[in-house]
């Protein structure tokens, strides 16, 4: 199979289909606290628009979390098909968080999806406004428990081996895991950072069309408020997060930093801006450095050393170059989308916020920023703890199923053609409906009515194609 | 031993009771795909997709309820019959994508809707058959050596698994078409009554093979089912399936419109006892019994708690949507 081994093909589809699955999860996330805000607004204020701007998004949200719940079923299934061994040695933890995750999720569809999705012409406001807060809450517990998972894999503690096999001690050692609280916090924060992208995106693009419109310019100020406000917070959480990986995955970090150890008559860590890290020769080629700077944010002094990768064994050396750019490239984007916050700030103080085309543009042509940010991060730190899936106890290659490279390829296959296709249908889907108007009213019959099925997709009434008649 | 008070048994009957809930509920949903291509109007499909579109998503999602419980419960089983079935597996993951898919989005097209349908009804039967498969191979049992996997790539590929994966379709055919029989009137509702005796008499006839099939192929299958005083209490089973079997063929003829998918997921439900019969405490035949499989205590107790307030919630709301979704799915009626 192209010289591939049964184990990168397994990797290479699971970051496919995790790449995929985590946009969506990222999406219900961010936009159920979006959806909360909004409907506290409108009780407290009683405005409108408020309103109008509710069940504009609650729509997008209720297909962006259909495609999650479909994604989703496929992880649930990888961890045994693929990694068999994980899931033998290390089942009773992950096992157990992930099936707490399942059971959030399905007490979230049971009980309040239904009634925040289709209730409100039969429940009271305020009972609506709790079942969508409930939503939100729920949408979060679930993002803790895989991130209880995820983290404990960086971080293990509160567990002991027997025969080769982890099983609990402490449940609350497992998961309040030293990494647990970083992770939770920059995942959280990034998916509100990419909502706020997108909500920003779509009202730059109902401003270019009419920049009067009351709604578009409502979530356009709102998401430009919440990006300068988050992305600096962001900012101080992805450093301690940083800091954290420093104390715990030292080689991860030193990967990240692309730093293989100090030169000869220099100290200090420099902060590399450029470079083609090189495995073979282990240093940087084309680097550019600013000396000392690493250093200090670091260990918060100019010659502070960090442990470098020539101080780990050349084997449990991460993927170097992939590890490095994909840093780079979620911090720049980072940077990218503190500037356009700072821009919007900027304007709104000059007051030319509503009325300046090329920042309107530029919101909609960088809608999708967050959630390239967001896989960049994870090939960051889920490419950063090779070789390890558990980070100092089992290696990937124990991990993984004892499958055939043609296996696993026949099903990467099967998985990239058909997530093409759906998410190609899903995106679609969702394009057309961020293109109504959002100041439209909702059209009559659907959600609410009697005998109306409470599913995600039924919210949504808009068509895929076009009316042809029908024989 | 004490079974009252085995974690591990009382685990097992948990995600017993999630698996049938499962087959028997997603069985009647991907029944309905299955049915499909005996059925040409477009308006009757559409009727046939209403009758199941409100509810089909929940009965999937037991299977995800399921198969997270063995992960964690019985994370051993878990990690040997993944990869064991894994073509067959990822088969029909792709086969209900698909399926839930054009589940949603057929409702929402017009030029688009034969190719919905389409994709409806194959993966309704692809998805169906690889459950057989997987069913069929799990009965014929896998090696494992060193807590692992230890077979070959097709070892799930036999005549057995094959002929079980035909079976499944059949089974799911007749849960499908006393669904259709309850939900629906006048014509088309002739047409399920029509459509349900075959079914009904190819599933005898497949189940009664199975049955003998298995303990046929398997010494101590044989000695379960074929030894004094076994036998003789045993021999309840074969004569409920009897009279199952009679009495869902004399309610097609008579019409008795309810009864015919009662009985039916009785008949799924025998068949699933036959199996625990057959291989209790074993949880992964030929050897590894349902103690050697479960995960620490510590993991089964901590995750029962979960399992325990949830399952009565999601019972209930399983209840409420089928009772506000009940009674006669009409033309151009309900879903949109």
């Amino acid at each position: 199979m192209l010289g591939l081994h049964a184990i990168d093909l397994a990797r290479f589809q699971f970051a496919f289909t995790v790449s995929f699955h985590i946009i969506f999860p990222a999406f219900s996330i961010g936009l159920a606290s979006y959806l909360m805000v909004l409907e506290g607004l409108w009780l407290k204020t009683g405005k409108d628009v408020y309103i109008k701007l509710y069940h504009f998004w609650i729509r997008i949200f209720a297909v962006a979390f259909g495609l999650g719940v479909v994604s989703g079923v496929v992880m649930a299934y990888e961890f045994g098909t693929n990694w068999s061994g994980f899931a033998e040695k290390a089942g009773d933890i992950t096992g157990v968080l992930l099936t707490y995750e399942v059971l959030t999720a399905f007490f979230l569809e049971a009980g309040f999806l239904g009634i925040m999705l289709f209730g409100q012409a039969r429940v009271s406001k305020r009972l609506h406004f709790f079942a969508t807060c409930m939503v939100a809450i729920g949408t979060l517990i679930s993002a803790t428990w895989i991130l209880m998972s995820n983290s404990w894999m960086q971080t293990p503690a509160g567990f002991e081996m027997v025969d080769g096999r982890f099983e609990p001690v402490s449940w609350l050692e497992i998961m309040f895991n030293p990494s647990f609280p970083y992770r939770l916090l920059h995942m959280v924060l990034a998916a509100f950072i990419s909502v706020s992208f997108v909500v920003g995106g779509v009202g730059g693009y109902h401003l270019l069309r009419d920049k009067e419109d009351k709604a578009a310019r409502k979530m356009f100020s709102m998401a430009m408020w919440m990006a300068v406000v988050t992305l600096p917070i962001q900012i101080m959480v992805g450093d301690a997060h940083g800091l954290n990986t420093l104390e715990h995955q030292p080689a991860k970090l030193a990967a990240m930093e692309g730093y293989w150890g100090p030169k000869s008559g220099e100290t200090g860590v420099p902060l590399t801006l450029f470079a083609l890290p090189n495995m073979e020769t282990a240093q940087n080629d084309y680097a550019l450095e600013i000396p000392n700077l690493a250093s200090l944010y670091l260990t918060h002094s100019l010659h502070g050393e960090i442990q470098g990768l020539s101080s780990f064994p050349k084997d449990e050396w991460p993927d170097v170059p992939l590890v490095f750019w994909s840093f780079r490239i979620m911090v720049g984007l980072g940077m990218a989308m503190l500037g356009i916050g700072v821009l919007g700030l900027f304007l709104r103080w000059r007051k030319r916020l509503y009325d300046t085309r090329w920042f309107h543009r530029l919101t909609f042509f960088t809608l999708p920023i967050g959630f390239i940010a967001i896989v960049a991060g994870w090939v960051t730190t889920e490419a950063g703890r090779q070789p390890w899936v558990i980070y100092g106890l089992l290696k990937t290659v124990d991990a993984v199923s004892p499958l055939n490279a043609g296996s696993v390829a026949a099903s990467l296959s099967g998985f990239i053609v058909v997530y093409a296709i759906i998410f190609g249908i899903g995106i679609y889907y969702m394009a057309k409906l961020i293109r109504k108007e959002p100041m439209g009213d909702v059209p009559d019959g659907g959600p609410g009515h009697e005998r109306h099925p409470k599913r995600p997709f039924s919210v949504v009434e808009q068509e895929l194609d076009d009316e042809e008649v029908r024989s | 031993m004490n079974v009252a008070f085995d974690l591990p048994v009382i685990w097992l009957f948990l995600i017993g009771f999630a698996i049938t809930m499962y087959v028997v509920m997603d069985g009647f949903s991907l029944g309905v795909g299955i049915l499909f291509p005996f059925v040409k109007h477009d308006q009757h499909r559409d009727v046939m997709m209403n009758s199941v579109a409100p509810v089909w998503d929940g009965n999937q999602t037991w299977m995800i309820l399921g198969g997270a419980g063995l992960y964690g419960a019985f994370p051993l089983a878990y990690a040997v019959y993944l990869p064991a079935m894994y073509l067959p597996l990822i088969l029909m993951l792709l086969a209900l994508i698909f399926r839930g898919i054009a589940f949603e989005f057929r409702f929402k097209s017009n030029r688009s809707r034969p190719f919905f349908d389409t994709v409806f009804s194959v993966g309704s039967m692809v998805a169906t058959f690889a459950q057989g498969v997987v069913l069929g191979a799990i009965i014929q049992g896998v090696e494992v050596v060193d807590r692992q996997y230890a077979g070959g790539t097709f070892d799930w590929f036999s005549p057995f698994s094959l002929f079980t994966g035909v079976a499944l379709m059949l089974g799911y055919g007749l849960l499908g078409a006393s669904w259709l029989i309850v939900k629906t009137e006048g014509g088309l509702q002739r047409r399920f009554y029509f459509l349900a005796r075959p079914f009904a008499i190819l599933l005898a006839v497949a189940m009664a093979v199975v049955s003998l099939w298995t303990p046929l192929a398997n010494s101590r299958i044989f000695d379960v089912w074929f030894t004094m005083p076994n036998m003789l209490w045993l021999a309840i089973m074969p004569i409920m399936f009897l009279a199952l079997v009679y009495s869902i063929i004399k309610g097609i003829i008579e019409r008795h419109e309810k009864l015919i998918f009662v009985k039916s997921i009785a008949l799924f439900v025998l068949g699933l006892i036959g199996l625990i019969i057959s291989f209790f405490p074993l949880l992964i035949p030929p050897s590894i019994t349902v103690w050697e499989a479960a995960s620490s205590s510590k993991s089964q107790s901590f995750l029962i708690v979960g399992y325990c307030v949830l399952i009565p919630v999601i019972l209930a709301y399983t209840f409420y949507s089928y009772r506000v979704f009940k009674g006669k799915v009409r033309v151009g009626e309900g879903y949109h």
